[in-house]
C-alpha cells in the first residue's frame, strides 16, 4: 500500500514566527500545521475539512512548495518534493486551483495568456500548437474558443474558477490540490465547478486533495476525509464510514451542524452545540488541543497528547475513543 | 475574512476598463478637462515653437529695451530687446524636457527599485528603503543644489539633480503596491507553475501597478518643473541666454519696479502649467480611486 501513494505527507509541520525578541530570537510561534501525516492514492479524491485557521490551506500550501516546511517529509510518487521553484518537474506534476477566483487571475492578462503562461514556461507549445493547446483546455473545463481574447473581469466567477482550472491542467498534472475551490462560488455554481472537477478527474485520471469547509460538498466529491482542528488531523477515514459513524467529539459537532433540509427534523434534532471559542493557536491548551471544548474530556486529555491510531482503516486522535477500542 | 474581501473589491477595480473609465471621470471633473487642454496648448507650442513664436527669441535689438505689452510686443520685451512671448514658446521647449525626462527617469527608478524591495521584502527591502527615507529627510533643493554645485550647471546634470531626488517617492509607492499584489494568488499560481522571480516582477506585478505609476507620473511632472525654475531662478540650472521660465524669472527680478512684466509673465507660466499638471494629475488619481466613486 504504502509504495502505491501518489503522495505521502509525512510528519509535516509548517510553524510561523509571529514574534521576535530584540536578538531576532522567536518567541512566539503559530503551528499552522504540527504533525500532519496522510496519503492519497493515485485517482482518488481525499478531502481534508475543518473551520477556518485550522491549517488544512497552509497544509496545501506547505505540500505545493510556497512554503517551505518546518518539518516532516512530502514524497510524491516515492521521491521527496523539496520546494517547487527547484523542482522544474513537480511543477507539472502537481498544479493547484484557488480560493477566490477574482484573485487567482492577474487582472491585465487575456484568459489565454493565462492558460498559455504554463505552456511558455515549460516550453510545452509554441505558435500555432499553443493557441489549440488553449483552444482545447478552454474546451475542457466548458468555455469556448474565442474567450482566449477576452480578459477575467468580462467573466462571472464561476467562468473564472474554470479560467483556473484550465490553468492547472495545462501541465497535464497528477495531483491538483483544491484549496477551497468552491466556496467563493454562489451555490447554483458550486455544484457545476464540482461536477467539472469529478467529470476531468473520471477522463484524466486526476488525483485531488479537495480543501474545504463545506461539509455536504467533501462528502459528495471525496472517497476519503482527514478532519484538522488546530494544525492536527483529529480524524482520518472513509468518507461514508466518517459520516455515518464519527468518533471524534470534534467531528461529531462538525457533522451536527450540517442542515437537514426538513424543518420538522430540523427544529426537533438535537446538536452537539461546542462551548467557547477555538483556543488561540499560538498558546494552545495543554495535552489534547480539543479538550477545552470537549464535553467528554478528562485527567488524561490534559497531560497527554493523543496520538492518530488507526482501527479497521479509521484513525482517530482521542483517549477516549482509544480506550474504548481496547476494551 | 475582511482583508480578503478588501483584495477581491481591489482586484474588481483594477479590472474596469481603465480608459473608459477615465473619460467618463473627466466629463464630470472640470478642473481635469481644463488642465488637459491648457497642458495640450502647452505641448503643441513647445513642438511648433519655431512656426508660431513671432520673433527670435535670441535676437537682441537694445533699441526695443523694456517694451510694455502692446500690439507689437503681445508681452512686451525685457532688458535686451527680446521678445518675452517669443522667448515664453521656446521656454516651454525646455520646460517640457525638464518636466518628462527627469520625471521619466526617477520612475523608472523608483519602479525598479520598489517592485525589488516590494517583492523580495526582508534586507532587500530594508535597504532600499531605507535609502529612499534618507533622500527624503534630505532638503530636495539642498541636495539638488550640492549637485549641481559639483557637477556643473548643464540640462544634463539638472536631469540627474532632479532624478536623484524624486525616485524615493516613486520607490514607496510602487513597494506598498507590491506588497498587496504578492499575497494574490495570481502571483502564487505563477510561482506554482515555476515563473522565474524577474517574470513574476515584469509580467504580473509592474503591469498592475501602471494606474498608480501613471498619476504619480502626471503629479512628478510639475514638481519637476517646479524644480528646474527654482535651480534656474539661483543660478544653478539651465545657463544664459538659454530661454528657461526660471532663469526669465530670475533675471527679470532686478527690474521688478521698472518693468514688471519680464518676471511675472514667465511666473505667470510656470503657475499655469504646473496648476494644469496637477489638476490632471488630481483628476487622474480621483478617476482611479474606487473609495471616490459614486
Amino acid at each position: 500500500m504504502a509504495t502505491e501513494n501518489l503522495l505521502e505527507v509525512r510528519n509535516l509541520k509548517k510553524h510561523f514566527t509571529v514574534a521576535n525578541d530584540f536578538f531576532g530570537r522567536p518567541t512566539a510561534t503559530l503551528k499552522a500545521v504540527d504533525d500532519v501525516s496522510f496519503s492519497i492514492a493515485p485517482g482518488e479524491t481525499l478531502g481534508l475539512v475543518g473551520e477556518s485557521g485550522c491549517g488544512k490551506s497552509t497544509t496545501g500550501r506547505t505540500i505545493i512548495g510556497l512554503y517551505k516546511p518546518t518539518g516532516g517529509e512530502v514524497l510524491f510518487n516515492g521521491k521527496p518534493l523539496s520546494t517547487l521553484a527547484a523542482n522544474n518537474a513537480a511543477c507539472r506534476e502537481i498544479q493547484m486551483i484557488f480560493q477566490d477566483p477574482y484573485a487567482s487571475l492577474n487582472p491585465r492578462m487575456t484568459v489565454g495568456d493565462i492558460v498559455g503562461e504554463p505552456l511558455d514556461i515549460h516550453g510545452l507549445a509554441q505558435g500555432e500548437a499553443r493557441t489549440k493547446r488553449v483552444q482545447e483546455l478552454l474546451s475542457l473545463v466548458g468555455l469556448n474558443a474565442e474567450h482566449a481574447n477576452r480578459f477575467p473581469h468580462e467573466f462571472s466567477g464561476g467562468q473564472r474558477q474554470r479560467v483556473g482550472i484550465a490553468r492547472a491542467l495545462a501541465v497535464n498534472p497528477k495531483l491538483i490540490i483544491c484549496d477551497e475551490p468552491i466556496s467563493a462560488l454562489d451555490v447554483s455554481i458550486q455544484a457545476q465547478v464540482v461536477n467539472l472537477l469529478e467529470k476531468l478527474q473520471r477522463e484524466l485520471g486526476l488525483t485531488y486533495l479537495f480543501i474545504a469547509h463545506d461539509l455536504a460538498m467533501v462528502k459528495y466529491i471525496s472517497r476519503r476525509v482527514a478532519v484538522m482542528y488546530l494544525g492536527k488531523i483529529v480524524e482520518l477515514a472513509e468518507t461514508d464510514e466518517l459520516y455515518s459513524k464519527p468518533r471524534h467529539p470534534y467531528t461529531q459537532a462538525l457533522l451536527s451542524a450540517i442542515p437537514i433540509p426538513d424543518p420538522e427534523v430540523e427544529a426537533t434534532r438535537e446538536r452537539i452545540r461546542l462551548e467557547g471559542d477555538v483556543p488561540n493557536p499560538i498558546n494552545p491548551p495543554s495535552g489534547c488541543y480539543f479538550r477545552t471544548r470537549c464535553q467528554y474530556a478528562t485527567e488524561k486529555c490534559a497531560k497527554e497528547q493523543p496520538e492518530l491510531k488507526e482501527l479497521d482503516g479509521h484513525a482517530v486522535a482521542c483517549h477516549m475513543v482509544a480506550e474504548s477500542n481496547e476494551a | 475574512m475582511e482583508s480578503q474581501q478588501q483584495a477581491i473589491e481591489q482586484s474588481q477595480y483594477l479590472e474596469e476598463s481603465f480608459f473608459a473609465e477615465l473619460i467618463q471621470s473627466f466629463k464630470q471633473n472640470k478642473s481635469a478637462l481644463v488642465g488637459s487642454i491648457v497642458l495640450v496648448l502647452f505641448i503643441s507650442a513647445a513642438v511648433l515653437a519655431p512656426f508660431i513664436a513671432p520673433y527670435d527669441p535670441y535676437n537682441v535689438d537694445m533699441s526695443q529695451q523694456f517694451q510694455r505689452p502692446s500690439a507689437q510686443y503681445l508681452l512686451g520685451t525685457d532688458m535686451f530687446g527680446r521678445d518675452i512671448l517669443s522667448r515664453i514658446i521656446y521656454g516651454s521647449r525646455i520646460s517640457l524636457v525638464i518636466g518628462l525626462i527627469p520625471t521619466l527617469i526617477s520612475m523608472v527608478i523608483g519602479t525598479i527599485l520598489g517592485l525589488v524591495a516590494g517583492y523580495y521584502g526582508k534586507k532587500t527591502d530594508y535597504i532600499i528603503m531605507r535609502l529612499a527615507d534618507i533622500v527624503m529627510a534630505f532638503p530636495s533643493l539642498l541636495l539638488a543644489m550640492v549637485v549641481m554645485y559639483t557637477l556643473g550647471a548643464s540640462l544634463l546634470n539638472i536631469f540627474i539633480a532632479i532624478s536623484m531626488v524624486n525616485w524615493a517617492g516613486t520607490a514607496r509607492v510602487v513597494r506598498s503596491q507590491t506588497l498587496v499584489l504578492k499575497e494574490k494568488e495570481f502571483v502564487e499560481a505563477a510561482k506554482i507553475m515555476g515563473v522565474k522571480n524577474w517574470v513574476i516582477l515584469l509580467r504580473h506585478l509592474f503591469p498592475n501597478c501602471i494606474p498608480s505609476l501613471l498619476v504619480l507620473f502626471t503629479l512628478g511632472i510639475p514638481d519637476a518643473i517646479m524644480s528646474e525654475a527654482t535651480l534656474s531662478f539661483l543660478g544653478v540650472g539651465v545657463q544664459p541666454p538659454m530661454a528657461s521660465w526660471g532663469l526669465m524669472v530670475s533675471t527679470g527680478k532686478e527690474f521688478l519696479f521698472m518693468a514688471p512684466w519680464v518676471a511675472i509673465v514667465p511666473g505667470v507660466a510656470i503657475l499655469i502649467v504646473a496648476l494644469a499638471f496637477n489638476f490632471l494629475g488630481d483628476g487622474l488619481r480621483d478617476a482611479l480611486d474606487p473609495y471616490l466613486k459614486q
